[in-house]
Formats: structure tokens, sequence, C-alpha cells
């Protein structure tokens, strides 16, 4: 493999380079400042990184910054490991441990300081260092030197045309490590290739086998001349199964989602590219045209729930894993076994996004479980849904034999949903009838295989008289059930119990099984609901990581939440840290917890949020949530140590600590303003005669004429969609028609409520 | 008469004693509700008072239930569709296309399970009347001919009267409400000279064979009058039909009570040169005169005034004689009359008020848009003869319209009587989307008894939840709130399904080009039957609101309008067409965002805006949060509703593009613009 790119600039030229193969021969070579500023030649460039000490996180850096060596060589630019050492004190030593940054000069001129986090790797490095330079005359060439067995054959070259930007670098050189012609039997609506997912269009090269050679050499001369532009593809129409038109022999997809294919017929190489040029450059004008004039189309979705599902609507779910419900069917079924059932409209996108995770659910059950998962359409069967008393979509119920049916209250995912069918293996709560079985329960041995859904386990104590007290314990085991593991102990010798766990009855003993820990807590109140909050109370950790599933249970507290953002596990120094303070009292108002952005990306988006720019992590803010929306942040050049931490505290409490932002307090407004149809009759009314001509829209004669609707846009609208002309239905005239309408609906904007 | 018995009850403590010592003799049986008729509206309201639990009676003089159908239509077979398969198992949905079976819980009462015809038997319909009666074990008096119906003052009865029914054997029944669902049974009759020569509908032969080689004038232009012609079509030297109006073709009006194409084969023939024809002119102008052949013939009223006896045709002018082209020179055999019926006001008695409208409404007694009588409280007139509401616009004239209207009349009683507010659901503010999606979809009152039954959609305080109440009489809007006993204070929604505002009328032409409209921008213009929203900012009570709204407007003037563009498919649950415009008005209208958002958007806004929308509100803080697969994050991704967090790779969400890189503030996910509201707007209206 023998492929790259590469930049030349005018007057200089560089070598043949290759960021993705990567020989290890180069070392990046570790200077004192002063030894490194004495390496400085006029003219040169070179990026050093000053650090202080290797820490676990700047290695990773360095093992990228080390790659990068070779491919800034090929352009004349050093890489040096500045080492800052006591000794020698430089200003571009930083002076926390942490924060330290790369620089590139040139000569002994600084040209740029870049974050360690903005060279996340490799390929950030080059592309930043090569642009930090001045890249206006600078031009992007792909050398194709795979395709050449001779290495004494000159590799073919394309020229990048786009501005040297890094999404445009990223989408060029994927284009062009795609292949340059693909063989395709199947119906162009459905194909997709990396160009797709570029925003590139593509172009079919319809074939037959009779021509399929000189197609063949069409169609790779085509690709080589849209290369970068759109991926170009042999279709092969003899092995496929859908019809396209008989005279068409190119096929062109647009790269947005929903367009139909055009089919077209183009005698020209010429044409085509042309063809393809035209259609991209006027999506690039309606977007500006977008952006400058008219903003967000309020035709286009909005709603990421429906959005995603319309996207996802032609993908085939292994729907037959659960078990599909009629009229006919519903009552016998949920009778005869225990069932989940998912009531859902198929029109519904909330239901249908949900219903991909239970079928997932279904997928990991497959086999194992005797809970039968069971759905049914209430956009079928209405009147079983109202009898259920289903009234909104999704709804998920348990039915079990001689028992009332349990509507399941948990988030709509995967694993949720499965920690609950799981823990409904067994009753609430589980009826422990000897102290060595309450033992082995509070060991979690009893259900070793459930405790992974529930890490808690919760042990009523009751000594055999307390008829109310049981009663009301069972009553809170049966409302938990499904969500934390249950049982009650109530025989003669649960004294036994009570004096080894020092739990004066009645009382809870808490078994937290990660933890290999047993509390005991004394019931006061032994009503219903005053358990269920004890028992819930006591499921919070004191300072967990926060997690998308987690946060509306501490959400619900009330309290400023003192997060620790943190690329990976928590360092478990900061952990004691905060738990000393949590036992010191310190934490009391507060929430502490800690997001791992390994495991919460988005927790990315709530750090950009707070800061600009971004320091490293990690990082530790108070978020004042409930009241005001400040959020502070805990000074990044100090330790989290339990000295500095209490100290912040103290100034925070004192009101000496400025905010770094304020969350905004916007109401959540429409997004998008509707059609505003009553002013539309008002002034179809006041000028009557002037029929179906909505608001400020120009009424203008249509031609089919590809020209004129590039001119005049307006045009286009007013020829309706025909719904039901179908003698002027054939394939390539309703494929103009919905494409019209598609760019229509692009323009329009003159009638919306203003 | 024994009505006076029913006063001393009330009288001084010594007369009831008398009457305790005879009761048999004088205490009428009281019942809270008292049924006139056991056809399809009596019967259904049966139902209703029987679910409920009340205490009623249906009196009905025929010894089975549906007595019309024995006998009509004489031709026997019904022109309400029996449609068997729709391709939908929807229940509720497969109502709109089943224009015979009544309510009721029982699947088994559908009308499909009696005839497999799609125009079926009228035997049919007798022998499901008499299955519905006795399946549910309604009760109803057979063989009780109420003669007589007078009032009774009584200030502790529920209206203030009682309503004394007397049957044919002095029979006395008391009753707190009166429903009467007694159809139209007496024919319409048009005096005019020589009207004793033509024979009734109601008893003309059937039988083709009377009719061969004859000359047949018919006068009358409806269903029954286009029924006889198309029995003898094939037997009759020709046809001629004669009637004040030109025809009204139900596919042009879009009412079921006009000509419906199932009938209409003497238009083909006429207008294919077959000697059959259509004539216009009032009845009540003419004159029919009998000649010394036994032929009739057909002359203007003034003719026989000028000669001023009664002569018989041979001797007086005709119009041919000074017109020698005129139409109906030539004489007829037979002259039929199928002019329609009209309801019997006999047995009511003046004290009740019971007066027939103006005009058209001629044949209906007068009621308000309740079904209430306007003379009488308590008394309601149900079915056919309650059609004046929606005479030549909707369906309550007819078993598929009238059983919803019935079913909302009760419970408007359910309020009055029983202090049971109008069925509702009370929903999150996150399913108003859902919830009238749904309703469009299915609701087979809404699609029947459109621009007369609506959904009314009441606001809780700030808009977070909502109550949904289905079928309410849309014209009684101003008085929902003492009707049903549900508040309307923080405004409310209804949802009416109607055709275009130009599209239906005897002289249009509803097969024109364009008539479909297929963008969401046009939807307003849409033509064929749809949803129509109307947003209130407060209950329209005002007297000026409601009766004196703008010309064809079917409900006052709303704060914002919405329509669902009219879909071929009657299917309205397009992503993009149907719901995404829905949703951006009702989010106008309550000046909110009603977009759903996965788990991982919530947390993302709980950290990082004080705010949420009411989705993340209503569902993730609930703990309840839609988790998003795999598969649908790489969608989302793509979509670029949301950008990718993730640290490497996927650099590419990030463009700069419109909807990708932008802080979480600034993206397609938050709060837009701040889009002028409906509210905002208020000034303006």
């Amino acid at each position: 493999m023998f492929s790259g790119f590469n930049v030349f600039r005018v007057g200089i030229s560089f070598v043949i380079m290759c960021i993705f193969y990567m020989p290890t021969v180069n070392s990046l070579p570790e200077l004192s400042p002063q030894k490194y500023f004495s390496t400085l030649q006029p003219g040169k460039a070179s990026l050093a990184y000053f650090c202080q000490a290797d820490s676990p996180r700047t290695s990773v850096f360095l093992e990228e910054l080390n790659e990068a060596v070779r491919p800034l060589q090929d352009y004349g630019i050093s890489v040096a490991k500045v080492n800052c050492v006591k000794e020698e004190i430089s200003r571009y030593c930083g002076k926390e441990k942490d924060l330290m940054k790369a620089y590139l000069f040139k000569g002994n001129i600084l040209l740029r300081e870049f974050p360690t986090d903005t060279l996340f790797d490799v390929n950030a490095i080059v592309a930043h260092v090569l642009f930090s330079e001045d890249v206006e005359y600078a031009h992007l060439y792909f050398f194709h030197c795979k395709l050449v067995l001779d290495l004494t054959q000159q590799c073919r070259r394309t020229l990048m045309e786009q501005p040297l930007t890094t999404l445009n670098i990223h989408l060029f050189i994927k284009t062009m490590k795609a292949p340059l012609l693909t063989e395709v039997a199947e119906d162009p609506q459905q194909v997709s290739t990396v160009h797709l997912q570029l925003g590139l269009p593509l172009v079919f090269i319809v074939s037959q086998q009779a021509t399929y050679e000189a197609d063949r050499r069409t169609a790779e001369w085509v690709a080589w001349r849209l290369l970068g532009k759109a991926g170009v593809l042999l279709l092969l129409r003899d092995s496929l199964e859908v019809n396209i038109p008989q005279d068409a022999n190119v096929v062109f997809k647009r790269a947005e989602e929903g367009v139909p294919v055009e089919f077209l017929v183009l005698h020209d190489v010429d044409l085509i590219i042309s063809h393809v040029e035209n259609n991209m450059h006027i999506e690039e004008i309606q977007e500006d045209e977008d952006n400058d004039m008219e903003g967000p189309d309020i035709d286009v979705q909005d709603d990421e729930v429906a959005e995603t599902v319309f996207r996802d609507r032609k993908r085939k779910l292994p729907l037959e894993l659960t078990v599909e419900l009629t009229e006919e069917t519903f009552n016998a079924t949920v009778m005869a076994s225990d069932s989940i059932v998912l009531f859902y409209a198929g029109w519904q996108a909330v239901s249908m996004a949900f219903l991909q995770s239970y079928i997932d659910v279904a997928v990991k059950l497959k086999g194992t479980s005797t809970m039968l998962l069971t759905r049914i359409n209430c956009a079928d069967w209405s009147d079983v849904c109202t009898k259920q008393n289903v009234t909104e979509f999704p709804i998920i119920k348990m039915y079990k034999k001689g028992e009332n049916p349990v509507s399941y209250a948990g988030m709509l995912g995967t694993e949720d949903l499965l920690k609950f069918i799981q823990l409904n293996r067994i009753s609430y709560p589980v009826n422990i009838t000897s102290i060595q079985e309450a033992e082995e329960y509070l060991s979690g041995e009893l259900y070793k295989d459930l405790i992974l859904y529930s890490s808690v386990s919760v042990l009523g104590l009751f000594s055999p008289t307390m008829k109310t007290a049981k009663e009301d314990f069972s009553e809170a085991g049966n409302y938990l059930k499904g969500y934390v593991i249950t049982g009650i102990y109530s025989e003669e010798d649960v004294l036994l119990l009570s004096t080894k766990y020092a739990a004066s009855l009645p009382a809870l003993l808490l078994a937290r099984h990660t933890e290999g820990k047993i509390e005991s807590i004394p019931l006061a109140s032994t009503h219903a609901q005053d358990i269920v909050q004890i028992i819930t109370d006591a499921l919070l950790e004191m300072f967990p990581e926060i997690t998308v599933e987690n946060l509306p249970s501490y959400f619900r507290l009330q309290k400023p939440l003192l997060i620790l953002f943190s690329d990976g596990t928590v360092n478990p120094q900061y952990k004691k840290a905060i738990l000393t303070l949590v036992k010191q009292k310190y934490l009391d108002s507060f929430t502490p917890c800690w997001l791992n952005l390994k495991n919460t990306p988005v927790g990315r988006g709530i750090l950009r949020a707070y800061f600009d720019p971004l320091p490293p992590l990690p990082l530790l803010v108070l978020v004042n949530l409930h009241s005001g929306g400040q959020v502070f942040a805990f000074p990044s050049d100090q330790a989290i140590i339990e000295e500095n931490l209490v100290l912040w505290l103290k100034k925070l409490e004192a009101g000496l600590e400025n905010h770094i932002t304020i969350l905004p307090a916007q109401e959540w407004k429409p997004p998008l303003p509707a059609y505003d149809f009553l002013s539309m009759i008002d002034a179809a009314t006041s000028q009557r005669g002037t029929r179906k001509v909505p608001k400020c829209m120009k009424e203008t004669d249509v031609q089919e004429n590809d020209k004129e609707q590039h001119e005049d846009k307006s045009a286009v609208r007013k020829e309706p969609i025909e719904t039901l002309r179908i003698k002027h239905w054939n394939r390539s005239n309703w494929f103009k028609e919905a494409e019209k309408s598609f760019r229509r609906d692009k323009e329009l904007g003159c009638s919306k409520v203003n | 008469m024994g009505l006076s018995a029913a006063a001393p009850l009330w009288g001084p403590p010594g007369l009831l004693l008398a009457i305790a010592l005879h009761p048999a003799l004088s205490v009428p049986p009281r019942r809270d509700y008292c049924v006139l008729g056991a056809g399809p509206a009596g019967l259904q309201m049966a139902y209703f008072l029987q679910r409920a639990g009340r205490d009623y009676a249906v009196f009905e003089r025929a010894p089975r239930p549906g007595s019309f159908f024995t006998r009509y239509p004489r031709h026997r077979k019904l022109i309400s569709i029996n449609k068997r398969y729709t391709g939908k198992a929807n229940a509720e949905f497969n109502l709109r296309h089943d224009w015979n079976s009544l309510l009721s819980h029982d699947p088994r009462l559908l009308f499909r399970h009696y005839s497999r015809a799609y125009f079926p038997d009228a035997r049919d319909m007798v022998r499901y009347l008499g299955d519905f009666a006795d399946t549910l074990g309604l009760r109803v008096q057979y063989n009780t001919t109420i003669a007589h119906v007078t009032l009774d003052k009584d200030r502790q009865a529920w209206n203030g009267h009682y309503f004394i029914l007397t049957d044919q054997k002095g029979q006395v029944h008391q009753c707190s409400v009166l429903f009467v669902a007694t159809g139209l049974s007496v024919p319409n009759q048009v005096d005019f000279p020589g009207s004793e020569y033509a024979e009734g509908y109601e008893s003309v032969s059937v039988d083709p064979e009377d009719f061969v080689g004859q000359n047949v004038l018919i006068l009358g232009r409806g269903n029954s009058a286009f029924e006889t012609a198309e029995n003898i079509l094939g037997v009759t030297n020709f046809i001629h039909m004669l009637s004040r109006s030109r025809v009204r073709l139900s596919w042009a009006t879009h009412y079921v009570g006009d000509l419906r194409a199932i009938n209409n084969g003497l238009l083909d023939t006429y207008q294919l040169k077959s000697l059959d024809g259509l004539l216009e002119s009032d009845l009540t102008d003419l004159a029919i005169l009998k000649d010394s052949k036994g032929k009739f013939h057909v002359t203007p009223k003034f003719f026989l005034e000028e000669a001023n006896t009664n002569q018989s045709a041979d001797s007086i002018t005709l119009p041919q004689d000074d017109n020698d082209n005129f139409a109906m020179r030539v004489p007829y055999d037979r002259v039929i009359r199928c002019l329609g019926w009209n309801f019997d006001f006999s047995i009511f008695n003046k004290s009740l008020r019971l007066n027939s409208g103006n005009a058209f409404g001629k044949k209906y007694p007068l009621i308000r848009a309740s079904y209430e009588s306007k003379g009488s409280r308590g008394l309601f007139i149900l079915g056919t003869a309650s059609h004046s509401v929606d005479y030549r616009k909707s369906a309550g004239g007819f078993i598929h319209g009238f059983r919803y209207t019935v079913r909302a009349v009760h419970r408007l009683l359910e309020h009055r009587h029983h202090s049971v507010t109008w069925p509702a659901t009370e929903l999150p503010i996150t399913q108003l989307t859902s919830s009238i999606v749904r309703r469009v979809n299915e609701a087979s009152g809404l699609y029947q008894m459109f621009g007369v039954l609506a959904d009314v959609i009441l606001l809780k305080e700030n808009s977070t939840a909502f109550e949904y109440l289905e079928e309410f009489p849309i014209q009684m809007l101003a008085q929902l709130e003492t009707l049903t006993g549900r508040k309307a204070k923080h405004g409310l929604f209804v949802i009416n399904m109607e055709y275009g505002r130009n599209f239906s009328g005897p002289d249009k032409d509803v097969f024109f080009d364009d008539r479909s409209v297929g963008h969401t921008e046009d939807a307003w213009q849409s033509n064929f039957l749809h949803p129509v929203i109307y947003y209130y900012r407060y209950l329209p009570t005002g007297e000026q609101e409601v009766r004196f709204r703008p010309a064809h407007w079917p409900l006052p003037r709303p704060t914002a309008i919405h329509h669902i563009v009219e879909d071929f498919l009657t299917d309205w649950t397009a992503p993009i067409g149907h719901i995404l415009p829905l949703r951006r008005f009702l989010e106008n209208c309550l000046d909110t965002d009603l977009r759903s958002f996965y788990a991982e958007s919530c947390f993302l806004f709980a950290l990082t805006r004080q705010k949420l929308p009411p989705f993340c509100q209503q569902g993730y803080l609930r703990m309840q949060g839609l988790v998003s697969t795999e598969s649908l994050w790489q969608h989302r991704v793509e979509s670029r509703l949301l950008r990718d967090y993730a640290p490497t790779g996927r650099r590419l969400e990030d463009s700069s593009q419109q909807l990708g890189d932008q802080e979480p503030l600034g993206s397609p996910l938050a709060p837009g613009p701040l889009a002028q509201s409906v509210d905002s707007n208020k000034e303006e209206l």
C-alpha cells in the first residue's frame, strides 16, 4: 500500500508522505528548553511540546506526537519534546503541571500555540501545524499510487479543489480512499456508499452484458473526472431485480435522504459531469439562501425521535421474537402465560423508537425467560388498548397469573426493561424462612443471577406479631417490584438477625452487594409510602458516577450538583477527597457526583456549555441547577485535595467566587412558526377571485424546463403534486414531480406566520 | 283521563293515604326515561340507558323493532353501505364505513354479520334490530301505541314537569325525560288539483309487470322517486320525473340523503336520449287532469282556474293547445307520488309546544343543537326526526350519523341528571399531538357526523395537561361548561372534519382537475373531508360569537386554525405531511415546544439549561426517558439533529454547516428563535 496526500506549496516541493502508514523509526527528540531554542533555524518551522512530567494523560499525546514526527519532517518541520526542568525557567513552561501546550515556531518567531486537546491525534497535529502556516497558496493532491504496480510509473494525482479546511481534507481523503468504481446489481435507491454519507451524490452508469467492457471504460473515465465530487458505480442492468426505464443510461442519486433517484439519458461523458456539477452547485446556493434569508424550513423535521425513526423505517427488525397480539388473541395470551405487553401505535415515533429497544430485550432474553414478550399495535386494535386503560403510547404492562397487571414505569430502554423483567422472576417481597436463607439472601448468594440487576437487596425484619408493619412492608415491596429486590423475615428467631446486625425491630437490612456491606435502618414509620422512600433514598450513592440513566434520581433532590468531569475512571485520590468531605458533612447541601466522559460522551456537550475554551480535564464544577443556574468551576490550577476543596466551598458560600457562566433560563418556545392558515383564509376572502394563491406567492406559468427552474424558483411552486391523476404516472415523471415538490418545500417561507 | 291522579301524589298527607288505599287505580308507572319507538334510534338510546343502569322503557307499537323497515324502502334495497372489508383491523375506523350498525360493546352486533350485500336488504335490517334488542335485553314494550302525549307540571320533577303518555289501552305512563324516536312516518302530500290521482310511494305496486308499456310520471326527486323509477325503467315507455328543484346528486353535495348513484339509472337513460326525462316545476302550481280514457294530463293550475270548473281534460284548454311543444303534452298512464315523509306531530298535545320548523324544516320538529325540543325541556328528538340539526349537511338523519348524536344526548343527560361529567381522558401535554392524530385517523363519529359532532380538548392550567372530550355537539360549544361539567378556563381546541368550503353543492363539479391538495402549506384549501383544528384562547360563549359567526364557518372565528391536508387514503399519519405541521400549530398555540427527545438530549438539557422541554419534564425527569438504540443513534448523528460528542472519529458531523457545529444552546434541538406565537398576534385578530 502506497498512498497518501501531499501538500504542494508554491516554490517548495515536498516528498510524498504517508500518514496512514507509520514506520516507527522516527522518535521524538527530548531536549531542554535551552538546547531546543538553540536548534531553531531561521525560516524553518518547528513544533515543540513543553512538558514538566510524564503523566498518564500526556503520554497518550506524546505517542501521537511521536507519530507526527515523520510526516512533519517531510514538510521540513521539526518536532521536539522540551522538558521543563527546574534549573531552566522558560515562559513556555506553564505554571501548572497539566496545563502544558505545544508551540509552533518559525525560526525563533512564535507562530501559534496549541492546547493539547486540539491536537488529539496524529492527523490533527499534522493538519493544525500545516494550516498554521500560510495555506492560501497550498494545494492538496492525492497521489493514487496504489493502482500503480510498477513504481517507476507515475502515480495519477487529483487536486483538491475545495478550500483547505480540516473538514474538507477529511472529506477529500475519504473519497480518495474509496474505490474508484464499484459494480452493483441492486436497486439504486437502496445503494449507499461512503460518498452518500459524506454528502456527495452517486452516479450509476447503466451497463448490460453486451456492452459491459465499453461501459466499464466509460464509467472509469467518469469516475476519474468526478473523483472527490461524486461516487461512480456501474449498474448491471441484466442482473437487476427492479425495473429501470429502458432508455435510461445514467442514474443520479442525490446525497439527501429520501430524494428519489433520477433516471437520465445522457450520451456524453461531459453531460454527465456537468449534470453532477450543476446539481451540486444548486445545492450550495440553496443552502446559502437558507442560511441568509429564511432560516430553518418549517417543513423540515426537527424532532429527533420522529426523524430517526423515519430514517430507520426500512430496517427490518426481528419482530418475530415477540408475539403480536390481536383483539382475538389478547385475553387468551395474557391469561395463559406471564406476559409483557407493549402497547404502541405504528404511526407514533416514540413508540416505534422504543419498539427497537423492546426487540433488543427479546433478542437478549431469547429462549431464557419464562416471560412472554408480546406487543399490540393500538393503531389496529384500538378497542383492546382502550379496554386495558391505555390512552397514551407507549405503555408496557406486565400480566402475571393471579395478579393485577403492572405498568412498567422505568426508562424506555433495553437495559432497564430487561432488569425489570429479570427482577420480576421472584415475588415481592420474597418470604425468607430461615436464618441461613436470610444470610444467603444478604450475601447475594440466594439470587446470584439477579444481583446483577439490583445491586442492593432489602430485607425487612419483623417479629411475627408485627402484623401491620409486615403488611406495609409487603405493600412497599410490591410497589418496588422489578426495581429492587426485597425480602421479608419474621420468623420466631428474628432476634438473632436483629442482634447480629444491631437492628431494633422493625428494621430494614440493606445489603449493598458491590461493596459487600450490610446496613441496618430502623423503621420508625411503617407506612408503605415512607418505606418506599427510605429504600429509594438508600439506593442513592454518596458519590455516584452520574449517567443519563441515573441523573433523574439525583436531580429530584433539588440540590446543586458538584460534578467532577473525568475522561475515564475517576482518579481514586479525587474520589477519596470528596468522600472525605461528604463524611465531614461539607457537602450536605450538594449532590456530589462524577461524570465519565467515556461512558457519557454527551458530557462534552455539557462542558462546552460551561467552558470556553475548554481547560484540560479533570474539571470540577458546581452547577446550581435549581436556583439561579450559576456554574462555578473549581480552579483548574489547584489540585483536587480536601484542603483546596474546603477553601473553595467556603469562598463559594461567602460569595467570593465568580460563576463562570449562568445556564440560560429560556423557556422552551415553539422551535419554528406554523402556517398561518387563518391569515391565508382572510387574504383569500378579501381578494376573492384569486383562488388557490397562497399569501405572497406569485403565480407564474410553469414550463417543465430545468433552466427556468433555476432562474425562477417561484414558478416551481405552482404545479401541485399529482396525487390523483394516475394517467400521468410514469416513473420518470413521478420522480420529477416529487423532486420538484421536494425542492419547493425548501423554498417556501412566504406563507408562514409572521 | 287519569292524569289528575299524578297530582295528589305531592298533595296533602290525607290524600296520600287515599292513594295508598287505591294504588292500582291511580298511580301510573313512572319512569326516568321513556323512549317512543323501537327503531334504530330508540334502540340505540335504550342501549346507552341500559349500560348506564338507568330507569327506562321503550314503547313500540309494532310487535318487533324496526317496523318501518318491514315495509320500507318499498323495493327492499337499503342504500346505506355495508362495507365488510376495509383492509384494517381497527374496529372504530371500520365504523366509518359501516352505515348500518348500531353502537354497542358486542362485536357480534355488527351489521356485517347480517348481510353480505354491499347494499343490503331491508329484511336483514329488521332481523338485525330484533337481535340487537333481544341480545342486549333492552326493555321494550311492544304492541304499545302511544296515542297521546301531554305535560303535567310538577315542581319536583327533573324538568318541572312530567311527560304523560297514554297508550291505546288507556294505560298512562309518566316520564321525567321523553325521547321521541318515531322517525318520519307520514307520507308528504302536496295539495294541488288532481293530487288524488297520484298513487303514493307507500302503496304503489312494486311489480314491474304492472307498468309494462306505460307512460309514467313520478312526482319528486329524492331517492324514493329514483328507486321507484329504477324498478320500472326497463318496462315503461318512458318515465318523466317532476319536482320543484333541480336534482341534487349526493356525490356533489356530499350529503347521503341526496340522490345516490345506486339509484340514478334514470339520469343515465335521460342523458343518453332514451325518452326518460327530468322536469322542474313547483307542484303547487300544477294540476293533474284525467281524460275520458283514464289518462292523466299535466297543466299549470291557472289553466284550470280560467276554466273555473273541475272539468275533465277533454274539455278544457291545455298548455299544448297554445304551445304545441309543451314538454308534458303526452298523457300519462300513471302518476306516482314520491315526496318523502314528515314527522307525525299528531300525538303531541299543544302544551308540549312541539312545533315544526319553517321552510325546509317543516317535516321536522324544531329542536336545539342539543336535540332538545325548543318547546319543552326534557323532550328530546332522536334519530331521523332530529335531522333538522344537520339537514342536507351531515348524516344525522341516518343510522350511521344518529347513532353518535344519540350517544351525545345520553352524555348530556348523564351530566344533567346524574352528575356524571362528560367522559374525558386527561393526558400530559406531550400526548397532545398523538391524541389528535389517533382520533382523526380512527374516530367514526367525527367522520360520519362531520360539522356536527367534534372533539374538544380542554387545556389545563399552564398547558401542562389536557382533557380530551369526544364527539361533543359543536353548535352547543358556548354552553360546553354547563353541559359537560368540565372547565374550559385555559383555552381549548376543537377537532372537526370538513369538506372544502366551496367543494360541495348540487351544481359543483367535484371531479375538476387539481382538486387534490398535496402540499402542507395549501392544506387550508383541501377539498375532500379532512381534519380541521380550531384553537380558542377562551371558550366562545357570547351569542354573537356562536350564532353570528362568519358565513360558511361551522364554528366561531378561532384564535388560530389548522387544516391537516386532505389525504387520498384518509390516513393522516405521515410524519412530515401531517404530523409535523400539526405539531407546529399546537406548539404555536400553546407557545411551547412539543418535540420528543431521547434521554441523552434531556440529560444534556438538564445540565445546561434551567428549564426543560415538556417531553423531558414529563418523561425523562420521572425516570421514564426514551433511550435510543444504536441504530437510531447513528441516524441521529447523521441527521445532524444531535452532535456526536464522542471524542474522536465522526468529526465530520461537526461540520460548519447549518445544523452541525453549534454549541448546545444554538443547536437545532434547543428552543428556536423566539418565534412569534399565536399569542402575540392576539391584538391583530
